[in-house]
């Protein structure tokens, strides 16, 4: 257990991975409300909700999964809102999301104070605990890095492969994308959009919570206030830097956070100038990518335009 | 209609009614179909059909009567309803996902394809069996987004059939295929009908009823007008019974007083990328004074000619000259501020805005002009004047020149772009597709608004895919295929065989040779 | 004259029905924030009459002034957008660029009298901003990438970059709070009444509505820009330049947000901190929508927006209520206004139907 090169490249692969996790998971999510053709901003306030109400449910029922499930439930809730007023009333999605934000960043503060009061002292919950994988997690660097993570971590890496399948082999999925792309010709093979669409955006928003909850009852171990703090957006940056694909997405979130973690191990290092920058970069990058990109995104053709029927 | 139990009848609708906002599209329609027929919908834009048909396959719920299907009385909630019931529908818009194979278009909703493990090679390996049986060629491994029109109509045929459809229900299926596609088609569907299938062909064209259909219910106005056999039938007849009055085929007009070429169109070429082209060597000229017809079947070149005469599009090569200047090669601005106006294809994309009033309507061509402001702020009491003025003049029904455009009927919006461009007074007027979508009265006004422009001089440039029209107001007819000028006739000395025949591609000096 | 008066009664029913629509969603949006402020087991009609009594009170009214200021600007920036048929959500990312550059002009440039120093920076403010928000016109004319996409990454790079100057090379004293230093008194805007922050950037805003009204519904180019927003064809076809009017109205747009943030720092703080904007960018979106892109409506949606934000800081030191409520009670009346937009609408293709199958 030597202080070599070795073991700070599994420790730094280790934190990239887990600073990852969340925005992973959230794009993921993210990418299933888009593929039914949801433009959906509100990233950030989903995440902010479920973070509280992750705290909130470990405190209540005391155990962290009790949290999590808690979390599911608020983001859902969420996407629900989300998925009436721009499905049902076809209100402007933009603007409905940029709402959710401020909700959610409201009512999380908001709701801290009720169950919490204005005390400064953190309430001691229960949180996630590394799992090491037995006998993997003893391999040199690649155990450090991949096998001695929190379940949510394992959780989030297998669903690129699940979600994937879901997406491109099997009948819900090519549902699904059908109605993202072209929800007229949906509705004449038989696909209810709004029902499709529903369900994508309360599902999407549950895995948009799964990823708040690892922010404040696994990275941290307490809620405070606008504790999401732009991951939702990296979110967004993430599927589109992504290119609407599970792997992408995955890979996008590890850069973009690989960039953090340098950041914070150079400030260690006293090197604070980069520090900024560098958590520039998902933005950065993604802003050059559509650039880049232009019209062929990959973009589901009709994201961000209310169905109607008839 | 009343021996029904011995006609061996699939389907029939009773008595449907379907009231839309401010419309009533469908009022008591009563329609049955025999087993193994063609039976042909026809009627006018508007007549009701395509209504008709969206409750036939499940999009929409009827406000009141039933749809009876081998006897039974059948309720749609969702177009799988409909197609469990063996109900298919090809319609006028193709409903395919570009980015999609074959295969992935037929699969999307089905619900016997394996649900968790969609079982992708056997479908394509049935599309390819179908295909084959019923002589309708297509790759499942192709994307849908790089097949041709015709190829995208097979998908839609497939992708019915795919789902088991006993009943087609084909929308107005040859407006966008060439004569020669078309025939096609007739043969596709006479194999489908010996194998059983019934069709439901839906169609204002009267010689394609004549020459496929076995019976024929017309719509007029969303009512039932009857249901006929087609053989005791004339052209004439149907004509009648669709329009409701006889139809004449000719226009009563005076001499044209062909003047100088006003617009002089040589080799223009439009390229889509670096081996083919949109258009191809395209030579015409267009007279102060006679109406010069585009015809062909739409999108052989159409829209780029047109955008290549009015500055949306800049020609490749070739020139279009026009009072010493290149239409080809000019800005927007310049082209219709020199005595050009355009009344272009469709009026809810690009020829109005719905959203704002009448009078910002009618400056949307000289609204920059001192006329309407002397700087850089609109004259209010200006633009009202001449609101009214034009609404007076080309008789616009509206309670007020406030009113929305997007409120107006479909007549009276086409008669605020033709008062817009008319009241210009232009030297070159390019029309497209002037009438698409009218009532006989408004058709009427406008065909008259047109013929009054060339009488007082004005070169026209008249693009329709309805070749009535065409022959009726055209001094000159030039036929578009492929981006390619076929020839140019003269409608006094041609027939509809020999344009019908350039439209499907055939040089005019080879069907003279 | 007679058909005049059919505009002035269709446009009045209309106004009346979103008047109406605005206070009930604000009414309700109340009501529900202050069933949490119960849920809080804190009194809510004391946390009502204090946010009132900050919002409006004397001595108080000011507050709100100030605070509705840069929502002005903000609201006309995201309504110009949008008339183009844009969606604009970087207000904040512009209003940081805008105070950004207005600190270089008013700290750094010395040695200029009041009136040439105080336009400078507000010229300055608004070509930052503007600058800020042209790089989205720009990715959108020649790359096609979504200005909804690319705003909201511009806000964030934005951010990072105040954070990184207020941190580095611009902080006032090395070590100290991360803060710029002071614009020099020569470039600040005074207040119009003692002992309070209202100064003269609040006329400056409210002006720009002036101006926003003018070139928007009075001006050939407002036309035009309306024209290409609500239907771009339709523009094309007549000759319009779809491409030089998204970069005009992205410049003056991200001009607006720029001049925000540019009186936010010449007239209140004076210096640029972390997040100083932070919210202004985004309530300009709900103040833009309450107004429904007008003139006017902006005005009421600012006022209102501005009194919350004044009123809940006055309801936490009184009531002992956290302002986060606030932040709730406006999204509630985002979603309610929007929301009750749409029932509307709804309704009334409902009653056009029943209207229809009775004639039938």
């Amino acid at each position: 257990m030597g202080v070599g090169p070795l073991h700070i490249i599994g420790n730094v692969l280790a934190s990239d991975i887990r600073m990852a996790t969340p925005i992973l998971i959230a794009a993921l999510g993210l990418l299933l409300v888009n593929e039914a053709g949801l433009l959906h901003i509100g990233v950030e306030g989903t995440m902010l909700i479920a973070t509280l109400a992750a705290v909130a449910g470990s405190y209540y029922t005391g155990s962290v999964w009790g949290g999590l499930l808690c979390a599911i439930i608020a983001a859902g809730l969420m996407g629900l809102l989300f998925a009436f007023l721009t499905i049902t009333l076809r209100a402007n999605q933009t603007v409905v999301g940029v709402a959710i934000n401020i909700l959610g960043s409201g009512l999380s503060a908001a709701m801290n104070r009720v169950l919490f009061g204005v005390s400064t002292t953190i309430a001691s919950i229960d949180t996630f605990k590394n799992l090491p994988i037995p006998g993997l997690s003893k391999i040199p660097v690649l155990g450090t890095a991949f096998f001695n993570q929190m379940p949510i971590v394992y959780i989030a890496f297998l669903l690129v492969p699940v979600i994937s399948y879901f997406l491109f082999k099997t009948q819900p999925g090519l549902n699904l994308r059908a109605v993202g792309e072209n929800p007229g010709a949906a509705d004449t093979l038989g696909i209810n959009v709004y029902r499709t669409r529903y369900i994508a955006c309360v599902v999407g928003s549950m895995l948009m919570g799964v990823g708040g909850a690892f922010l404040s009852t696994g990275l941290l171990t307490f809620f405070s206030e606008e504790m999401v703090s732009g991951r939702g957006y990296i979110a967004i940056a993430a599927v589109i830097f992504g290119r609407y694909k599970p792997t992408g997405i995955m890979f996008a979130s590890m850069i973009f956070m690989a960039g953090n973690v340098l950041a914070n191990l150079l400030q260690v290092y006293g090197v604070g100038i980069p520090y900024y920058f560098l958590n520039m970069l998902p933005y950065i990058l993604t802003v050059v990518a559509l650039a880049m990109l232009g019209k062929s995104t990959m973009a589901p053709a009709a994201q961000g335009k209310p169905y109607r029927r008839g | 209609m009343e021996t029904k139990q011995n006609e061996n009848i699939i389907l029939e609708m009773r008595h449907i009614y379907k009231q839309f906002p401010g419309v009533l599209a469908n009022a008591d329609i009563c329609l049955n179909v025999r087993a193994g027929e063609v039976h042909a919908l026809l009627g006018e834009n508007g007549a009701g059909k395509s209504t008709l048909m969206n409750q036939l396959c499940g999009l929409i719920k009827p406000t009141s009567g039933d749809i009876v299907i081998e006897g039974k009385v059948v309720h749609f909630n969702s177009a799988r309803d409909a197609m469990a019931i063996g109900i298919g529908m090809v319609h006028q818009h193709f409903m395919l996902v570009p980015t999609m194979t074959v295969t992935e278009n037929c699969l999307i909703g089905a619900t016997d394809a394996g649900y968790l493990k969609l079982n992708y090679k056997q479908a394509a390996k049935r599309i390819s069996e179908l295909a084959e049986k019923y002589n309708l060629e297509i790759d499942p491994e192709a994307k849908v987004g790089d097949l041709a029109v015709g190829q995208r109509q097979r998908v839609e045929i497939i992708k019915a059939l795919y789902r088991g459809a006993k009943i087609l229900i084909l929308d107005e299926p040859t407006s966008v295929l060439t004569p020669q596609e078309t025939g096609e088609l007739f043969n596709m569907i006479r194999s489908l009908t010996e194998k059983g299938f019934t069709v439901l062909f839906i169609s204002h064209k009267l010689n394609e009823i004549k020459e496929i259909c076995d019976r024929v219910t017309v719509l007029r106005l969303g009512r039932t007008e009857g249901t006929y056999n087609v053989a005791e039938c004339t052209v004439n007849d149907l004509a009648r019974l669709m329009v409701g009055r006889d139809v004449s085929f000719s226009i009563e007009r005076k001499e044209g007083t062909e003047g100088e070429a006003m617009v002089q169109v040589r080799n223009l070429t439009l390229a889509r990328d670096a081996h083919t082209n949109l258009l191809t060597d395209i030579s015409f000229d267009v007279h102060a004074g006679e109406v010069f017809g585009i015809a062909g079947v739409d999108g052989n070149g159409q829209n780029e000619l047109v955008e290549c005469l009015t500055g949306a599009k800049h020609a490749t090569s070739g020139t279009a000259m026009y009072e010493g200047k290149d239409l080809g090669k000019e800005s927007t601005r310049q082209i219709m501020s020199s005595g050009v106006s355009h009344i272009p294809a469709d009026r809810h994309k690009a020829g109005l805005i719905l959203g704002m009033h009448l009078t910002e309507n009618l400056i949307l061509q000289d609204y920059y002009t001192p006329k309407f402001g002397k700087g850089a702020l609109l004259d209010n009491r200006a633009i009202d004047t001449y609101a009214s003025e034009l609404i007076e003049r080309f008789a616009i029904k509206t309670p007020s020149r406030y009113e929305y455009a997007g409120s107006l009927s479909g007549g009276n919006q086409q008669k605020v772009i033709v008062a817009r461009e008319l009241s210009r007074n232009p030297k070159f007027l390019i029309a497209m597709h002037p009438t698409r979508g009218l009532d006989v009265g408004a058709i009427e006004y406008i065909h008259g608004q047109i013929m009054k422009q060339r009488d007082d001089g004005a070169a026209v440039l008249l693009v329709s895919t309805e070749l009535e029209e065409v022959m009726k107001l055209s001094d000159r007819i030039g036929v578009l295929f492929e981006g390619k000028l076929m020839g140019i006739v003269n409608p006094s000395e041609t027939t509809v065989e020999e344009i019908g025949l350039m439209m499907g591609g055939t040089r005019l000096e080879d069907i003279r040779k | 004259m007679k058909i005049d008066k059919v505009k002035l009664k269709s446009t009045a029913n209309r106004s009346l029905t979103s008047v109406g629509v605005s206070v009930a969603a604000v009414v309700i949006a109340l009501v529900i924030g202050m069933l949490l402020v119960v849920a809080m087991q804190k009194n809510p009609m004391k946390a009502f009459t204090s946010m009132v009594n900050g919002a409006f009170g004397p001595g108080y009214f000011t507050e709100t002034l100030v605070k509705m200021t840069p929502l002005l600007l903000t609201g006309i920036s995201f309504a110009l957008c949008n008339r183009c048929g844009l969606t604009n959500l970087g207000m904040e990312g512009q209003m940081y660029i805008g105070a950004l550059f207005a600190t270089l002009v008013g700290a750094y440039v010395t040695g200029l009298p009041w009136y040439i120093h105080v336009p400078l920076c507000l010229i300055a403010g608004f070509i930052g901003g503007g600058l800020w928000c042209l790089i989205t016109g720009l990715l959108k004319v020649f790359c096609g990438a979504s200005e909804i996409i690319t705003t909201v990454m511009l806000n964030m790079i934005a951010q990072f970059l105040i954070e990184y100057l207020i941190n580095g090379p611009m902080i006032a004293t090395p070590g100290g709070n991360p803060q710029t230093k002071n614009v020099l008194a020569s470039a600040r805007l005074g207040t119009l009444i003692k002992g309070s922050r209202l100064n003269w950037g609040y006329f400056i805003a409210l002006g720009c509505i002036v101006l926003f009204w003018l070139f928007i519904s009075r001006s050939k180019k407002g036309y035009e820009v309306r024209v290409s927003g609500m239907n771009p064809t339709a523009a094309l076809y007549s000759g319009i330049n779809i491409k030089k009017n998204i970069l005009l109205v992205t410049f003056l747009a991200g001009g607006a947000a720029g001049l925000a943030g540019c009186i936010e720092i010449m007239g209140v703080q004076k210096c640029i901190q972390s997040a100083f904007a932070s919210g202004y960018g985004f309530d300009g979106i709900a103040v833009s929508l309450i107004g429904q892109n007008s003139p006017v409506g902006i005005v009421f949606g600012a006022l209102l927006f501005g009194a919350f934000r004044a009123g809940g800081n006055n309801m936490m030191r009184k009531a002992q209520v956290p302002d986060s409520i606030v932040n709730v009670i406006q999204a509630l009346v985002i979603i309610m206004v929007i929301g009750s937009q749409m029932v509307l609408e709804i309704m009334n293709e409902q009653k056009l139907r029943k209207q229809a199958r009775k004639e039938a």
